[in-house]
């Protein structure tokens, strides 16, 4: 089996574990969303509440969804504290968690241990908590060096306590650092340059603290949160689809030049070994378990997904039910459609004899000519075996994934 | 036969005459208030939704009058626009009389004069009513002293109403009964019988409607279609209520319903006259044209599989429409596909609207064109409606354009521009008339191709709704025509071809080139758009490459969405075809006609 040139494999490596994709027997993904933050960010749609004092009430009920599956997902891989602000709680809180999922699954002994941190609420004692609590990785929500540019975004924090909390990250030991970077923000003044400048020194300034993962997001406007209803209301706007393209596009040359691989729309690593393993299951079809409000789960056919809402959440368990709030058997055309837009949104692409052998259809057949017609337009390389997409692929994979299915 | 009347509502576009019919069905309690739906005559879907009617439908009103009387009023309804004036004719030919309605609000408008002349060419007693008198905009007098200048009939005879409120119905129904005559005709006579309208049942083939001028007509019979000989036996006669009711006959006077075995509409001809076989009428009913269509255009099914469900979907729908007609076409950039001919634009959006609607295809239709004539060097001559067949240039010696006389009348501040409309339009001889102060009647020649490429949206435009328009075909006359070939990415698209004035092919070539720019979505390569004489390009637009199209996160909660987004965008996905490796979306076919300057 051929993979295109810009696949890099470590000599060495079986091919299987490195277009590990389409393969249902990865172990599943445990996801906790912590909906609790000290305020709301002008952007983010995410569910969270601002009460404190709902943490034991939140910690109690997390158990419980843990006991009611399990079964269904004894051993995992990956555990994910997203939120929300997973940093929000003390580290006793966090011990808690951590001891309960430990004690209800199987955790496989190299499994990576995900929690997202925020760079104002950071100590030396939490993450020397979160060190001994056998957390591996951590990803810090920087979003920016600039600080009008966090102040725009109503982040709680600012440029220097993110250099501050990268350092007491490294010192506390930690070999595997995300940071996560927003870009694309409508240009004050109306000089879409400068605001073009912005970002690149923001992006330098990362990159100077060699991170070993680095999540670039494009600003998108989410419905009902305080940036949609202000750029409503205001003479700014986002950048249309062309800068839109300049800032994707130079980012992943910049960032590829500095050694980075640009392996999803938005995510880079140092290498292919630093690639967010739990976020990759989201891509490849892999089971997940997702708890608490909001959170998603999908178990190969069968998505659902929890209540918004915290009170139902707690209130379903109480009762001793699953706190759903809906559910989709997917048909396999379904997840045809799924797996050919999650594939295209990475950079390995999709594996046509995996895809036919898993999915029952046959692109190199169906999509030959297709892929063929993108492939003379730049936007996928493809060898007969597989197709990914080029840099140029990538930032239009919705276009791809509309023009295959 | 002295207790029927035969009467129709003729009125401009909305002013209000299914709403009318409506309530006189309701009045005479042909329906309980409680299953009434509104514009029962109207039961078309699209009809109800586009507040017009399209094919004609009737219904007999039992009608006990201020005298005691029992009467039986057959109500024929007309179908309301310009494309139809000839059913319309057939229709008021059945009846003895009229409600000539306008619209308190709006006047008298140019249907409004169309409608009263075909109902003086029919010798009709002619009622006017001045609808929707309940509109805080109604002006009564001022309606009622056009009624006196610009219609010449008594305003004084006018009847006040708002059939949406209710109001003035029973004057309605009680003039009805005094002022329109009774029919006439001697039940003994050979029969005489006038085909009005016809609709095809599933069940019982096609219903014919018809006006019997003379003799009786009765299950078992044998009747002979004047138009082309053909004979029936008559399986079953009856007359309208809401539906169809049986009776044992027709006689002189009746307006009702034969059943005959008759296979599909287009057997039937409108305006056609019904005899015995065995005892024939010495002579038709006058006034019987063979109408025949007048644009023209090629219906394609998106996807080349779904070719024999729209045969199978034209053939069904022809059943119940006579005037539609249309024969295979191909095309080398659409496939297989239909060359239809229309009684109009609006013709052709309904049918296009039904095709989708009630067979769910999804099918485009090529730039419409009306049919012209050529003349060539070996003295051959020939009809073309498809610029397809536009015959070598070079043995051309002369080419014929159909034209029509427009009849428009306007709130005369709009006379200049609609003027300077009509001689863009290339329209001559124009004549100019006021029908009172302010008011004028303007009439020019124009060809019908300027017609159906965006005119009428021009004129409501420049007068703001304020001008109505009317037309009739008058003639063919010489014309400088080309051919104007549109290229995207150097392929010629066969479908978007126009035969065009040559005075106007360069303007025409520019704003084509400037609308298909808008309607067609940037794709993942730069695409040329050309518009070319001959050889000769003559206008150009580029749709650059699109740039970004991706969402920044996707992750647990998102899959579900994004999927069901995708899956919502292959369906509208469908409705593109591709052109060699461009996506061109279906509205970019009409939308090459219309104009982007208003």
């Amino acid at each position: 089996m051929r993979v295109p040139p810009d696949i890099a494999i470590p000599p060495g490596e079986p091919l299987t574990r490195i277009t590990g994709t389409m393969n249902s027997e990865n172990l599943p993904g445990l996801y906790l969303h912590i909906p609790f933050c000290r305020g709301k960010c002008a952007y983010c749609g995410f569910y969270s509440r601002t009460d404190l004092s709902l943490i034991p009430d939140f910690l109690k009920s997390l158990r419980a969804e843990m006991t009611l599956y399990r079964e269904a997902f004894s051993r995992i891989d990956t555990v994910y504290l997203g939120g929300g602000t997973p940093s929000i709680l003390g580290a006793s809180h966090l011990e808690v968690i951590l001891d309960a999922v430990r004690r209800q699954f199987v955790i496989a002994d190299d499994a990576e241990i995900t929690v997202e941190l925020n760079p104002g609420d950071l100590t030396a004692r939490a993450l020397r908590t979160l060190r001994a609590l056998g957390v591996n990785r951590l990803t810090l929500g920087c979003q920016s060096f600039d600080d009008a540019v966090l102040a725009f975004l109503g982040r709680r924090h600012s440029a220097g306590q993110c250099r501050d909390a990268i350092l007491a990250v490294r010192a506390a030991g930690f070999d595997d650092l995300g940071l996560d970077l927003i870009y694309g923000l409508p240009a004050p003044g109306g000089d879409p340059g400068t605001a073009f400048r912005g970002w690149l020194a923001s992006l330098q300034t990362a990159l100077s603290f060699q991170p070993e993962h680095l999540s670039c997001y494009q600003l998108t406007l989410e419905a009902d949160t305080p940036l949609a209803a202000t750029l409503a209301l205001s003479p700014l706007s986002l950048p249309d689809d062309d800068l839109s393209a300049r800032y994707f596009l130079t980012t992943s040359e910049r960032l590829e030049a500095a050694g980075y691989r640009h392996y999803e729309v938005s995510n880079f690593a140092c290498d292919d070994d630093h690639r967010a393993r739990h976020n990759r299951k989201y891509w490849d079809h892999t089971p997940y378990l997702g708890l608490g409000p909001s959170a998603h789960s999908f178990d190969g056919t069968r998505r659902w997904w929890n209540p918004r809402d915290f009170d139902a959440w707690v209130g379903a368990l109480r009762d001793g039910m699953r706190p759903i709030a809906g559910e989709e058997i997917l048909t396999l055309d379904q997840l045809r459609l799924e797996a050919l837009f999650l594939g295209l949104r990475t950079r390995e692409g999709i594996d046509m004899e995996a895809y036919r052998k898993r999915y029952g259809f046959d692109l190199c057949a169906e999509r030959g000519d297709k892929i063929a017609q993108l492939a003379a337009a730049g936007l996928v390389r493809a060898d007969g075996y597989r197709f990914s997409p080029t840099r140029r692929g990538l930032v239009c994979a919705d276009f791809l994934a509309r023009f295959l299915s | 036969m002295k207790h029927i009347r035969n009467f129709s509502i003729i009125a401009h576009i909305d002013h209000g005459k299914s709403t009318l019919a409506d309530r006189l069905i309701q009045y005479t309690g042909v329906v309980d208030a409680r299953n009434f739906q509104d514009q029962i005559l109207d039961n078309m879907d699209i009809e109800r939704e586009r507040g017009i009617t399209i094919k004609s439908q009737a219904i007999a009103l039992p009608y006990r009058a201020a005298d005691g009387r029992d009467y039986t009023l057959n109500l024929i309804d007309t179908p309301g626009h310009v494309d139809f004036t000839y059913e319309v004719s057939r229709s008021l030919a059945s009846c003895e009389g009229v409600l000539l309605l306008v619209d308190a609000a709006q006047g008298v408008q140019a249907q409004t004069l169309a409608n009263l002349y075909l109902a003086l060419e029919n010798d009709l007693a002619i009622i006017p009513v001045i609808n929707k008198i309940d509109l805080p905009s109604a002006d009564i007098e001022r309606v009622k002293a056009q009624i006196d200048s610009e219609l010449g009939l008594d305003p004084e005879t006018a009847i006040l109403c708002s059939a949406k409120e209710g109001t003035g119905i029973e004057s309605i129904l009680e003039a009805v009964v005094r002022q329109i005559p009774p029919p006439v005709g001697d039940p003994e006579s050979p029969l005489a019988a006038l085909i009005f309208d016809a609709k095809y049942d599933a069940f019982r083939g096609t219903v014919i409607h018809c006006r019997l001028f003379a003799g009786t007509l009765k299950a078992g019979d044998v009747i002979r279609f004047h138009y082309n000989d053909a004979t029936y036996r008559v399986e079953e006669v009856g007359r309208f209520r809401l539906q169809r009711e049986k009776a044992d006959a027709l006689r002189a006077g009746d307006v009702g319903y034969i059943i005959a075995g008759v296979k599909t509409v287009s057997d039937v001809r409108t305006g056609d006259t019904i005899t015995h076989e065995d005892r024939p009428c010495a002579a038709p009913l006058p006034g019987f044209k063979e109408i025949k269509p007048v644009v023209f255009a090629s219906i394609y099914p998106i996807a080349s599989d779904d070719y024999e469900d729209l045969a199978v979907s034209l053939e069904k729908y022809k059943l119940n429409d006579g005037s539609f007609v249309y024969e295979k076409d191909s095309s080398a950039a659409l496939g297989q596909g239909f060359r239809c001919g229309f009684l109009g634009l609006l013709h052709l959006d309904v049918v296009q609207e039904r095709l989708e609607r009630e067979y769910d295809l999804s099918i485009i239709l090529s730039v419409p064109s009306v049919r012209y004539r050529f003349i060539m060097k070996d003295g051959a001559s020939g009809w073309v409606d498809n610029p397809m067949h536009y015959p070598d240039p070079l043995s051309i010696i002369k080419s014929e354009e159909p034209f029509i006389r427009a009849v428009m009348m306007l709130p005369d501040r709009y006379l200049g521009t609609v003027m300077k409309l009509c001689m863009e339009k290339r329209g001559v001889n124009s004549q100019m008339n006021y029908l009172s102060p302010g008011r004028v009647e303007l009439t020019y020649e124009m060809p019908l191709a300027e017609v159906i490429y965006d005119f009428y949206d021009r004129f409501k435009s420049v007068t703001q709704g304020y001008g109505s328009f009317d037309y009739d075909l008058i003639d063919y006359r010489e014309s400088n025509l080309v051919l104007l070939d549109i290229l995207v990415n150097g392929e010629k698209v066969d479908a978007l071809s126009q035969i065009v004035h040559r005075e106007r092919a360069r303007a025409r070539g520019v704003q084509a080139c400037d609308r298909l720019k808008d309607e067609i979505p940037r794709q993942m390569f730069k695409i040329a758009i050309q518009g070319a004489i001959g050889g000769e390009i003559i206008s150009r637009s580029t749709i650059s490459a699109f740039r970004k199209d991706v969402t920044a996160k996707c992750y647990g909660g998102d899959i579900s969405r994004k999927r069901k987004l995708l899956e919502k965008q292959k369906k509208g996905k469908k409705r593109m075809k591709m052109i060699g490796n461009v996506s061109i979306p279906q509205s970019a076919f009409l939308a090459v006609l219309k104009s982007d300057t208003d």
